[in-house]
């Protein structure tokens, strides 16, 4: 008997693209119908992005002082204006410029350590009870309280700014890789062993792609934290960055300043985690639907 | 068919004198004793048993992932020592790796074994097309339903032209029209890879239907408790399922089976009783015998 004529009966997942041609009317509806809870989110996003604007507007310019004081606050129009002469600064872009790259290579240190250290301990019993022990020790102290000691440990300031980024995404991203592995489902390393896979490709095509949901998790995390930790660190010993601007702004009363530093922060912190995911996306294609 | 299934008639299994425990806190708990099954090459033959018999612990000592602790397994007369793609495997759950396509599936064991690329793309697409699965080849295994996906194990399992096949409760998770479907694919496989099957169910109809040979185990700890051999002519259709011959089998094992659940949930419940409770409960509710 062929295999094909027991094939299971039932829809197929496959995708069968509809029979009838449609007309313009007919997809655009169709895509409406299919796409309805999306816009719906979208059009609710922009119109609580406008009502947020407007609140603070109208809170600055009638200089409400309601338990706290909108008086010295700057208006969203003010902010805009200080944005527009920002953008044509090179001082402004160089702020961002070297905060983006202390993000860049705390982040990068933190993966390209992190994540092998976490794939080890999850596979080696005895690198995990050396390692561990330390790492959870260190973990619960915040990446901020690092700052004296980074001082002391590293030649220059950039370096000990980059370290403390470093610190900040190192722990989630050690703790979330071992958590991955640690969730690797037993019946697969065992299918992979008796399709004759030996300890080495075991690690690669089974423990890594079966951690890499979670390795991910670590990073959009490890992100998140890294720009904290960055953020504190200038603040506190910085020439340059983001943080130390908007920290400078406070120090020179320049009001708009201070938001605008803010929304910059902001806005760097979200497209960080947006490039994240998409990586994610690119690296595992099997979780996209 | 293509080189990756060429296999002459091997796979011979022997387990001698086979028991294992487990070490608890309270001392070892004896899950199997006293074994002995052989399965001759190419022959199909399952193991049936009350739930926690230890059958699956059988299949596993065979694959190489338990050791017995006392007793040998041996596959052509090589001590098994660990699991190898000498014996392939097909697990309940599937098992596929959800990160990989179906034909990257399929091809993990001979990428394994060092298969050039483009031999073993060619080699996957072959199998798929044997198993009516060309068509989902680019597809990731969660899109599958149960019984594609089973498919897939199947095929998995066979590509790297095992000498024996292992089967452990495969089709337990699956609708009984799948079911009956996948026992359709099976044979065929086997019949035409002369391939030796062991294979693990409760189900004692997919025994019957599918073997040369059933052993039938006893309550835990589990051992042996019969070996019966189905002379049912092949190959075998459906229609068998309703003939005496197939009846008489099925009510022989039945009786085994139930005497070995029985004693699996306790002493208290003996065959009797169970019998009384039948009939008191006849037409009644449970509230009104009570």
């Amino acid at each position: 008997m062929p295999a094909t004529a027991i094939a299971e009966a039932g829809p197929a997942p496959a995708a069968t693209p509809p029979a009838t041609p449609a007309s313009f009317g007919t997809l655009t509806l169709r895509w409406y119908r299919l796409n309805q809870g999306r816009l719906r989110a979208t059009a609710i996003g922009i119109a609580s992005l406008i009502a947020f604007l407007l609140v603070w507007h109208l809170l600055t310019t009638y200089r409400v002082v309601f338990f706290v004081r909108f008086t010295n606050v700057p208006s969203p129009l003010a902010v805009y204006a200080s944005f527009t002469t920002a953008i044509h600064d090179p001082k402004f872009l160089m702020h961002i410029l070297l905060s983006c790259r202390r993000i860049f290579i705390g982040f990068s240190l933190a993966a390209i350590v992190g994540v092998p250290l976490g794939l080890i301990m999850g596979r080696f019993k005895l690198a995990h009870e050396v390692i561990f022990p330390v790492a959870e020790v260190l973990r619960p102290i915040p990446a901020i309280a690092w700052v004296p000691m980074a001082i002391m440990l590293w030649p220059t300031n950039e370096q000990s700014i980059v370290f403390i980024t470093f610190l900040g995404s190192f722990f989630p991203i050690l703790v979330n890789t071992l958590h991955g592995m640690s969730l690797v489902d037993p019946v697969l390393v065992r299918a992979a062993q008796c399709l004759g896979a030996r300890e080495r490709s075991i690690f690669r095509e089974v423990y890594f792609p079966a951690s890499l949901p979670h390795i991910f998790t670590g990073l959009t995390v490890g992100m998140g934290v890294a720009w904290v930790s960055l953020i504190a660190a200038e603040m506190i010993s910085g020439q340059y960055g983001i943080g130390y601007f908007t920290w400078e702004a406070y120090s020179l009363v320049q009001y708009a300043d201070i938001a605008l530093g803010m929304i910059a922060i902001g806005v760097l912190g979200l497209g960080s985690s947006l490039l994240i995911r998409g990586m994610g996306q690119l690296v595992m294609p099997w979780r996209s639907t | 068919m293509s080189e990756v299934l060429a296999n002459t008639s091997k796979g011979h299994i022997e387990v001698r004198n086979f028991s294992l425990a487990y070490e608890t806190i309270e001392g070892p708990v004896q899950a199997v004793t006293d074994t002995q099954i052989h399965v001759k090459p190419g022959e199909f033959v399952s193991i049936v048993g009350p739930s926690g018999c230890g059958k699956s612990t059988l299949l596993n000592a065979v694959a190489g992932f338990l050791k017995p602790t006392t007793g040998i397994v041996t596959v052509d007369g090589d001590r098994v020592n660990g699991p190898s793609a000498e014996r392939g495997m097909v697990f309940q759950q599937y098992s596929l790796f959800p990160w990989k396509t179906v034909r990257e599936n399929v091809e993990f064991g001979l990428k394994m074994r060092g298969m050039p690329r483009s031999q073993r793309e060619r080699a996957a697409r072959t199998l798929l097309g044997l198993a009516g699965l060309e068509a989902f080849e680019k597809h990731y295994p969660e899109k599958l339903s149960g019984g594609m996906k089973q498919r897939v194990g199947i095929v998995r399992a066979l590509a790297t032209g095992p000498k024996v096949l292992l089967l452990d409760e495969p089709f337990g998770a699956l609708d009984a029209q799948t079911r009956v479907i996948m026992q359709q694919i099976l044979t065929n496989m086997w019949q035409r890879l002369k391939i030796s099957v062991l294979f693990v169910t409760h189900d004692i109809d997919e025994a019957i239907f599918l073997s040369d040979r059933v052993y039938c185990m006893t309550a835990r700890p589990g051992s042996i408790k019969a070996e019966i051999p189905i002379p049912l002519e092949r190959p075998r259709q459906q229609a068998m399922m309703m003939s005496s011959e197939f009846l008489a089998l099925r009510r022989g094992l039945m009786s085994l089976i139930r005497e070995e659940s029985l004693k699996a949930m306790g002493g208290e419940i003996n065959d009797m009783g169970m019998q009384g409770l039948n009939i008191e409960l006849h037409g009644h509710s449970l509230a009104d015998v009570i």
